[in-house]
């Protein structure tokens, strides 16, 4: 029928396709799914170290007294007080703030990046890109360290029930406490570290695109804000890492 | 007709919006310092975990909510992210208390 009006329902068509009834791109959105599944894997992690640490006694008295005991589960902030190039000096928690504050640097750089990437700016996106790589480098290195220091041990060490001494950490043996301590921090800060170091891979990834031009010839950053996606979830998974293992 | 091809337009800073995200960074690094402060003078209980614990879901609702931007994406996607994770906290609650059972059982008299 020639003539005949056709009355477009945006409600009743915005799901047959053509439209992004999200107001998301397809990867933006698929994005947000792994890192929804990835977050599942995470708290699976957190819940066991929940689940094993309330399974063992905690320390009862006065932290001035506290010494490694393979009895009940260590103090964190006991365990963690090392400062590189200041040997022998308690400093808790000190070093793994530091981390705390390089990495939610590199999230700013990044929201940076994805604004200037918002903007088609490609200097400031290559600038900001190049910030956050280095940001996720220099958390690296510093875990690299705070696992070189766990698994070295302090000089006192610990005492196998022969008699002989041993120092740090592995995976079966503990001087700071029971064994599954130490399995919880290779797996937990092991699984967090691996996620910043392939976000540092992919981060670099997209400054080299964006530098050749790759991106620029594709019309559009978005590339950018996906990977940022990536890399503030990695962020907030240090968020709770940080709470549920070093301070709670 | 001979096409060159041309770079994409530049828009120009909006300063508001680079103020916020400051604004975000003072707010997460203020949280953090706040929990500092409370990992050394509150002694360890229920009332020092509970204090992190909302702490660590302040400092994530800016980071998911301002810093990855679904705050301002539709109502349909946020739900679809953030109905979900009602399952991990149960998770993470059903370990714990199955944890403490266990201790119970083990070391309790």
């Amino acid at each position: 029928m020639a003539g005949t009006a056709v009355v477009v329902d945006s409600n009743e068509n915005l799901w047959n396709g053509g439209t992004e009834p999200l107001k998301a791109s397809y990867g933006k959105l698929m994005m947000w799914f792994f890192l929804l599944s990835d977050a599942f894997t995470f708290t699976s992690l957190l819940a066991t170290y929940g689940f094993i640490r309330f399974a063992h006694p905690a320390f009862e008295g006065e932290i001035e007294n506290f010494v490694f005991s393979q009895e009940y589960w260590p103090i964190p902030e006991m365990v963690f007080n090392a400062v590189p190039f200041l040997h022998g000096i308690h400093l808790p928690l000190v070093f793994v703030g530091i981390m705390t504050f390089i990495l939610i640097l590199s999230s700013v750089t990044m929201v940076l990046a994805v604004d200037a990437g918002h903007r088609n700016d490609k200097v400031a996106v290559e600038k900001w890109m190049l910030w956050t790589i280095l940001g996720g480098l220099t958390f690296l290195g510093c875990q690299a360290w705070e696992w070189m220091h766990f698994i070295h041990g302090t000089e006192a060490g610990g005492q196998l029930l022969d008699g002989s001494f041993f120092h740090g950490a592995n995976l079966s043996l503990n001087q700071y406490g029971p064994p599954n301590f130490a399995a919880l921090f290779f797996f937990i800060t092991g699984f967090h570290g691996f996620h910043v170091f392939s976000g540092v891979v992919i981060n670099f990834i997209i400054f080299y695109q964006a530098t050749t031009g790759v991106l620029e010839r594709r019309g559009t950053y978005e590339m950018v804000e996906k990977v940022g996606l990536y890399w503030h979830f990695v962020d907030l998974v240090w968020v709770f890492v940080f709470t549920f293992f070093y301070l709670v | 007709m001979e096409q060159e091809i041309k770079g994409l337009d530049v828009t120009p800073v909006d300063k508001d919006k680079i103020k916020k995200i400051w604004k975000v960074t003072a707010i997460l690094f203020l949280a953090t310092v706040v929990e500092f402060i409370i990992a050394f003078t509150v002694g360890a209980g229920a009332l020092k975990t509970t204090v992190f614990i909302l702490l660590t879901i302040f400092k994530a609702f800016y980071i998911i909510g301002e810093f990855m931007h679904l705050s301002h994406e539709k109502k349909g996607l946020v739900w679809m992210i953030v109905a979900p994770t009602v399952f991990l906290m149960w998770l993470i609650a059903a370990f714990w208390i199955q944890g403490e059972a266990i201790f119970q059982a083990i070391f309790g008299s």
